[in-house]
């Protein structure tokens, strides 16, 4: 009894150390925006300050890497969301034998280092004559982002009853038709998931973008250089900004997600 | 094949093979291709391609096998990499358990929500916040300091790589344990402690084996994410401890030797080859249990 | 209004395996036909056949006459109703019932007024704009109905529709897809394994048996006179000896048995050296305390009576251990023979009938 006591406690310990393990370093880079000092930091506090956001207000490199990031991710999404519901429609269809090793090319560039995709991509197109740039960004991070959305994809596609596109097809419809109006709806879901998740890969990813950007920014590649050339609490005053973004998203969420749970107990009842 | 035409008709069963096919091949199969062909060819200035010494050649590799430096570095990476594979492992099992199987099911998406925001929060801030912590004046410092100890240097050597790794990629070993402990039908966790299992026993014959596909697949990711990863050990790395992608970058970007940087590129992949095998082959799954 | 259906000597072959063997028959405009056969005998793959999701090995189908090779599903002129209904979980149940209509460049408001009265005709006036999970069993039935209807089809095919319904259910939705039939006009093909749906509702039905069809004939018909052994045992009870011919005359033949010689009706196509065995039908079964001084007699004990209301089953051993049953009206004057009781099991020449077995795939 004292024992299972004592488990339930250290357990419970154990996940709110692990939880402020994880939130605390977001705390004190967000806390440092705020710091009058030119060295990032919290401790020693010097004072108050919104200084360090106007600087990042002023900073133009700034703001054309931020618009890059945008069109960057809008690319890569456009682009991997009809391709990894492409692959997860084909892989559906296939048998056995030819299905598993489809699927291992499909999956392998998730388990490929983003710095070997960034080179690969690189090469490539560099036999082509084709120079880096944003554009080679966006094919890289196309080929491990779709898998992504094929793996959502293929995921709702198990649940699909093959049985919907005949009915369809007997009441008449063409084979768009089925596609527009039966298969795509199911998949919608995971559509959209995978849009989401594909943007926000997007912008946070580095190493593809790295090797294969050419002269252009993306913001992480901007933050890259100021960190290696000259910190300065704006990357903070970036970081809290990015941090309450996702903070209120998250609160957003939970509360539609309680109420979503209340509306169906109340449906249930 | 047949069976898509039969479904969706010749022209729909086109876009589809067009598109698929432009991904494998296009963005996938080729370029892997290309970087292995690269990397057997020398570097030559353009008005030299094509001439007398343009031929395939071991070379890029053996500059690599002839520098002891480069492959201690490779070492150092395989080896801190598989240290901070297995760290994550310790760390995320009892929570991944604790979130599946103990805490309230309403409860754990809200852990979950709060676990998950440092993962919107881009990589490189996230070693950027560990930069300032473990400065040698900041605040994790001060507070040692403050109950009355030394403070340390952590950017020296493998420590603050370590850490920062560990808080880059945890995420990603809890997420697929988790899963697939919750996939665990509780009445077999029941029925062993009813079987008078002790709690060790419950989870060597029962809860482990059942999740060892999210174990293989946490494992899988955090190795190659660690391994591969670029941002963590420049923002971290103190002089004395280099990570292998470093030497990548500096045959690309300072040595714009683009051939030897593929032979060593190629070199990362094949290590990350190996351990997606290694862990295959010892967890006993398969790869569609890895990626999901 | 509605076609007529022929399948024009068709099979079907999985690989090595002939799901459907030389099916050559012709459904009339506006019948109710049903294919009543056990699990697996080709029921569906004969639908699908007839819709256009499959094409046959050999032979054509043929509707209103046309030669439907190479005419797709969605261009056939027949609407299927899928064993699992298949309603699009995802649209409300008015676009379900339009979807046909929609797909077919017909406008939104017109699409909404035959939909409103669709579901009138099947008795769902409320339900426009329900989801799918909202609706019953019963009621998942008659949307799916309507949503097939709403295409105007010449000819609906429907593949065992009341399988998932409970039995009360099950009746009711017999009478109303009948009347439905009766109503609208159109032919319908209709699938099941339970004889009493097929005898209830069809103007004709085909009894099937692994791939091959064995009789075709009216309910009636098929129950009174059955083709073969196979159709008199899945339809309905026998009392089943075997045996061989020993002599015909005059359309009854002598049958020799262990249990003695009987006299009865040679069935169709049967001659002296046929393989054949006895069937007859419990109601046609009389027990009595002696033998019957003409007629075919055989000394039972009885084992078992089940009462079952308006009647009663005796269940009866004979001499070699073979089980029979006698059907009794339930007469209070007069109490069925106890357990164990030494009976006479009789049935008149012109019940019994002599079977040969079924046809089977060449
Ligand atoms: N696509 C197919 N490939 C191979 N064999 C098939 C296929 N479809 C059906 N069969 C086989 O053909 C036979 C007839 O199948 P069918 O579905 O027509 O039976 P059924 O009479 O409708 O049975 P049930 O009453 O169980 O629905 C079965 O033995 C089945 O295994
Ligand atoms: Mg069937």
């Amino acid at each position: 009894m004292n024992s299972h006591r004592f488990g339930h406690y250290a357990i419970r310990t154990y996940v709110v150390l692990f939880i402020a393990f994880m939130l605390l370093p977001l705390i004190v880079m967000g806390g440092a925006a705020f710091n009058d000092t030119r060295f990032p930091s919290i401790y020693p506090w010097f004072g108050f300050t919104t200084h360090w956001f106007q600087e990042l207000w002023a900073d133009g490199r700034m703001w054309g890497a931020a618009r890059n990031t945008v069109f960057v991710a809008i690319a890569v999404v456009a682009l991997s969301v009809p391709i990894g519901t492409a692959g997860a429609i084909l892989l559906n269809s296939l048998q056995a034998r030819s299905r598993s090793i489809i699927y291992g090319i499909m999956v392998a560039p998730i388990l490929t280092p983003g710095a070997v995709i960034g080179i690969s991509t690189l090469l490539f197109w560099y036999k082509f004559n084709v120079p880096a740039g944003l554009h080679l960004s966006v094919l890289g991070q196309v080929s491990y982002i779709a898998a992504y959305v094929m793996l959502l994809v293929l995921a709702r596609l198990q649940s699909f009853d093959a049985g919907l596109e005949e009915a369809a097809l007997d009441l008449g419809a063409s084979h768009a038709q089925v596609m527009r109006r039966i298969l795509l709806p199911h998949l919608y879901p995971a559509i959209f998931a995978g849009a989401l998740i594909g943007f926000f890969q997007s912008a946070e990813n580095f190493n593809v973008t790295l090797f294969t950007r050419g002269n252009s920014d993306t913001l992480t590649v901007y933050v890259g250089s100021k960190i290696r050339s000259g910190i300065t609490p704006t990357i903070n005053a970036l970081a809290f900004l990015l941090i309450a973004a996702t903070v209120i998203g998250v609160i957003i969420y939970e509360i539609r997600r309680r109420r979503a749970d209340a509306a169906m107990k109340l449906a249930e009842e | 094949m047949s069976e898509l035409i039969r479904r969706y008709g010749s022209s729909l069963t086109w876009i589809i093979i067009l598109f698929t096919a432009f991904w494998l091949l296009v963005l996938v199969l080729i370029p892997n291709f290309v970087l292995f062909e690269f990397s057997f060819k020398p570097y030559l200035p353009v008005d030299q391609l094509g001439g007398p010494k343009d031929f395939y050649s071991l070379n890029n590799y053996w500059t690599f096998f002839n520098s002891p430096i480069h492959i201690r570095i490779f070492f150092q990476t395989v080896l801190y990499s598989s240290a901070v594979t297995l760290l994550c492992l310790i760390m995320s099992y009892p929570l991944a358990y604790f979130l599946a199987k103990v805490v309230d099911p309403k409860t754990a998406p809200s852990i979950f929500l709060l676990l998950i925001i440092p993962l919107w929060v881009s990589e490189i801030l996230r070693s950027f916040a560990w930069f300032i912590i473990l400065a040698y004046n900041g605040p994790l410092n001060a507070m040692l300091q403050g109950i009355g100890l030394e403070p340390v240097r952590w950017i020296s050597g493998f420590n603050a790589v370590i850490i920062g790794l560990i808080y880059s990629y945890l995420l990603f070993m809890l997420l697929p344990i988790y899963n697939a402990i919750s996939s665990l039908d509780t009445n077999q966790i029941e029925a062993s402690e009813d079987l008078g299992a002790s709690l060790w026993r419950t989870h060597w014959r029962v809860v482990i084996p059942h999740s060892k596909p999210g174990i293989a697949s946490g494992c899988v990711m955090v190795f190659m994410l660690c391994a591969g990863s670029v941002i963590v050990p420049s923002t971290l790395a103190s002089p004395s401890s280099r990570w292998f992608t470093e030497i990548i970058q500096q045959w690309m970007f300072e040595g714009l030797d683009w051939n030897t940087g593929a032979a060593y590129a190629f070199l990362l992949l094949t290590l990350c080859i190996i351990f997606v095998s290694l862990v295959m082959r010892l967890l006993n799954v398969r790869l569609v249990d890895i990626a999901k | 209004m509605s076609e007529d259906v022929t399948l024009s000597n068709i099979s079907m072959d999985f690989g090595k395996f002939r799901a459907v063997d030389k099916v050559d028959i012709t459904i009339k405009a506006g019948e109710f036909f049903s294919f009543l056969g056990p699990s697996g005998c080709g029921k569906t793959t004969i639908l699908r056949l007839i819709s256009g999701f499959m094409d046959p090995t050999e032979g054509k189908v043929l509707i209103g006459g046309k030669d439907m090779t190479g005419t797709r599903p969605n261009e056939r002129p027949t609407a299927l109703i899928f064993q699992n209904l298949a309603l699009f979980p995802l649209m409300p149940i008015w676009e379900n019932i339009a979807f046909g209509l929609e797909v077919r460049g017909v406008d939104k408001v017109a699409r909404r007024a035959k939909a409103e009265e669709l579901l009138k005709l099947v008795d769902l006036h409320e339900s426009a704009d329900k989801k799918v999970s909202q609706l019953s069993g019963g009621q998942k039935q008659r949307v799916a109905i309507a949503r097939a209807l709403a295409v105007e089809p010449k000819v609906m095919l429907l593949d065992e529709p009341l399988s998932a319904l409970d039995l009360k259910l099950r009746q009711h939705m017999r009478a109303e897809l009948r009347a439905i039939q009766k109503r609208t006009g159109v032919t319908f093909i209709y699938i099941t394994h339970d004889q009493g749906e097929a005898l209830a509702m069809s103007d004709r039905v085909g009894v099937m048996s692994q791939g091959v069809l064995q009789q075709v004939a009216t309910p009636n018909e098929i129950y009174n006179n059955p083709s073969n052994g196979f159709v008199a045992s899945f339809v309905g009870e026998n009392n089943i000896f075997d045996g061989k011919i020993k002599s015909i005359k005059d359309g009854e033949a002598s049958y020799e048995t262990s249990l003695g010689n009987f006299a009865a009706k040679i069935g169709p196509g049967v001659n002296k050296d046929t393989p054949v065995r006895l069937y007859v039908r419990p109601e046609h079964c009389t027990l009595t305390k002696s033998a019957a001084k003409s007629g075919n007699s055989i000394p039972v004990e009885v084992t078992e009576s089940a009462f079952e209301g308006n009647f009663i089953n005796v269940f009866l051993k004979d001499k070699a251990g073979h089980t029979h049953m006698a059907q009794v009206q339930n007469d209070p004057s007069a109490p069925p023979p106890q357990r164990s009781a030494k009976v006479q099991m009789n049935f008149d020449a012109d019940h019994g009938v002599l079977l040969a077995h079924a046809k089977t795939r060449s």
